[in-house]
């Protein structure tokens, strides 16, 4: 049987649109997400075409508030779905969502269960605000959760599985993935759960930690690395928070060195965490130092040449990869 | 209007306000003897319109109070016990020792939101339980406090448009007390009235005397149910005054005597029992049985919050996620 094919955008398009079919308390809100328009990406076109205004509301410029009032809204038990524009954008609201939603249940018990879709990553020349991949501020903080799928089947079952969550969770979705990235979904409900890794590609020489675009990268670099005969296994964490370092660690037994990729800047980014878990928690399995890719420490830059230069890329893996080898 | 007061009613609001009173006297004599744990809040002054805006709330309703509003708390039915316990650190305190003093008050069994410190938060928390309750075509309501200084916040200005431009069903009760911490309204803002920013943003707006528990049930009655007619949200801006300082370890030797002694004469609490007597509705004696039986309910709330355990270490992470 040959499995359907869908791109990453229509898969998170499918994720909504099953749980909105399902359960009368998901609506979408969000800036320009409702109407005819369908959202910057037109992530949700389809889902405002079906659903109509009363389920996909457009919101005034107010991230700070319309998260709060999500807030609210997921207090009373609905469970919004809310689309930042670009990831960038959430900076806006941050005190709605570290200060109000994730402290909320420890403090008194209510749980707020939304979900922030938000529209991260670069490499398709927008420049410092359009570009930015700031989830480490969200790991960091108790009470959220944080999701980052890489593929079109995860992509949809991490959003099923995040609007079913109690929780305040973010949703960081690549926008390089959206139309250039196909592959297998299943129908109707396909729920992944949030918290387990998945293992993208298996070998025995070395384990690539990622999430998101650089999955991909890295795969593309283990075909290479594959030609010199090192053996890449690929954990792709598909969550953030929680991380599920079991995975990690198993495959670390395994192979012996870990390289953590992530488009991220790497300064303290998840990169770093992991790292020093690997560190900590299988430090008797290691034959190398744990290596970390990542952005720079410097803003997004726009020109392609220093995009490129900012940007971690298949090239930079093999090369890191070959040195870890060396040990 | 039809939100005159019954009798009944008049008795009511003089009963909550000496409790307010009794309770939050009660808890600065403790922080002040040393009994208390880290900082506390008093909202001293602010009696008539925490007491007379939860009084015109519905039970279904929903209000975000703030860390001056002791008496929604209590008019809504959170026991006096569990706000002493909460301010102790106490395992029976309504955050179970996770949140300080008032902040974190919430319970969702008396649809009361818990604020945080960044107390504009509450407005869009409420501005999102009226939506639900506009999505879910429910009669409800959603209300919530904050103070001259959120006023100054950009979250201010946004709750106000969304309200408005949803037709909310929301009611923004703002207590000007006319201090932010330290700074007076004079270095705030360059507007008379905070009332002019509901005009700016298309919401209904009014100023009231909030030292009148009449004049804030009126208002805040006649808000709800145009609210509850679809008429979109309103904001009363409650003029009132902060007789303590920002939290107990603030003298407010900033704010002038003489503008304290002027607010003092107008006492809310003992005015409305002044008027009472005066109407007839309430005796010398039955006040004074009333203020004894105010004491004697502080008094057991603090004895049992004071006996009870503080929360077990072991538990330190349980909660921070919902099952």
């Amino acid at each position: 049987m040959t499995e359907r094919q869908l791109t990453y955008l229509d898969a998170i398009a499918e994720g909504l649109m099953v749980e909105m079919e399902r359960d009368p308390d998901v609506l979408v809100i969000g800036n320009d997400v409702g109407g005819s328009f369908g959202g910057a990406f037109k992530v949700t076109k389809r889902v405002a075409e079906k659903f109509g205004d009363r389920r996909v509301r457009n919101m005034p410029m107010t991230e700070l508030g319309f998260v709060g009032a999500a807030n609210g809204m997921a207090l009373m038990g609905l469970r919004p779905v809310i689309e930042v524009q670009f990831a960038d954008f959430i900076s806006t609201a941050f005190d709605s969502i570290v200060q109000y939603a994730a402290t909320t249940h420890y403090r008194w018990g209510a749980a707020v269960p939304w979900v922030v879709r938000a529209p991260s990553d670069g490499g398709i020349r927008s420049g410092p605000f359009h570009s930015q991949n700031p989830e480490a501020w969200f790991v960091h903080t108790p009470g959220l959760k944080v999701v980052a799928p890489a593929t079109p089947a995860d992509a949809k079952g991490l959003l099923i599985a995040a609007i079913r969550d109690n929780n305040p969770v973010i949703y960081f979705e690549s926008k390089p993935l959206y139309r250039s990235l196909k592959g297998p979904v299943s129908e109707g409900d396909a729920a992944v759960p949030i918290g387990v890794a998945a293992v993208a590609l298996s070998g025995d020489d070395l384990t690539i930690v990622s999430y998101g675009s650089t999955v991909h990268d890295s795969l593309q670099a283990a075909t290479e690395l594959a030609r010199e005969g090192i053996m890449v296994e690929i954990v792709d964490l598909r969550s953030l928070k929680p991380l599920d370092m079991d995975t990690v660690l198993t495959s670390v037994e395994k192979t012996g060195r870990a390289l953590v990729v992530h488009a991220a800047n790497r300064m303290t980014g998840v990169g770093a965490e992991v790292a020093s878990r690997i560190g900590e928690e299988g430090f008797g399995f290691l034959d190398a130092p744990v290596r970390r890719l990542g952005g720079l420490d410097v803003p997004v830059p726009f020109s392609p040449p220093l995009e490129d230069a900012y940007r971690v890329g298949p090239a930079d893996i093999v090369a890191a990869a070959r040195d870890l080898m060396q040990w | 209007m039809t939100e005159a007061l019954e009798p009944a009613a008049k008795l009511d609001l003089a009963y909550w306000m000496r409790l307010t009173r009794t309770l939050d006297d009660a808890i600065v004599a403790m922080w002040k003897q040393g009994r208390g744990v880290g900082g506390t809040f008093s909202g001293k002054g602010h009696e008539a319109i925490a007491v007379g805006a939860g009084y015109a709330l519905g039970e279904d309703d929903v209000v975000a109070p703030m860390h001056r509003d002791l008496g929604c708390y209590l008019v809504r039915g959170m026991a006096p016990e569990r706000i002493v316990a909460n301010q102790l650190g106490k395992a029976m305190g309504v955050t179970s020792g996770r949140d300080a003093n008032l902040h974190g008050l919430g319970d969702l069994s008396l649809n009361i939101l818990g604020f945080v410190s960044h107390l504009p938060q509450s407005m869009p928390a409420a501005l999102g339980a009226a939506m639900a309750f506009q999505y879910r075509d429910e009669p409800r309501i959603a209300l919530t406090f904050v103070g001259d200084g959120s006023s100054n916040t950009g979250l201010f200005h946004e709750t106000l448009n969304l309200a408005a431009v949803q037709k909310a069903p929301f009611v923004v009760v703002v207590e000007n007390n006319q201090y932010a911490y330290s700074t007076p309204l004079g270095q705030q803002m360059a507007i008379e009235d905070i009332v002019v920013r509901a005009d700016a943003h298309g919401v209904h707006g009014e100023i009231i005397d909030g030292n009148d528990v009449a004049a804030v049930y009126r208002a805040v009655a006649a808000a709800a149910a145009r609210a509850r007619r679809g008429e979109g949200p309103s904001l009363i801006e409650a003029k009132t005054m902060r007789m303590l300082g920002h939290a107990i370890h603030d003298g407010a030797e900033y704010v002038p005597r003489e503008l304290l002694a002027e607010w003092e004469a107008r006492d809310p609490v003992v005015s409305w029992e002044t008027k009472l007597v005066g109407e007839g509705l309430i005796s010398e004696e039955m006040l004074s049985r009333l203020h004894a039986e105010c004491r004697e309910e502080v008094e057991m709330a603090i004895e049992q919050a004071e006996k009870a355990p503080l929360p077990d270490p072991d538990t330190v992470g349980a909660g921070v996620y919902a099952p």
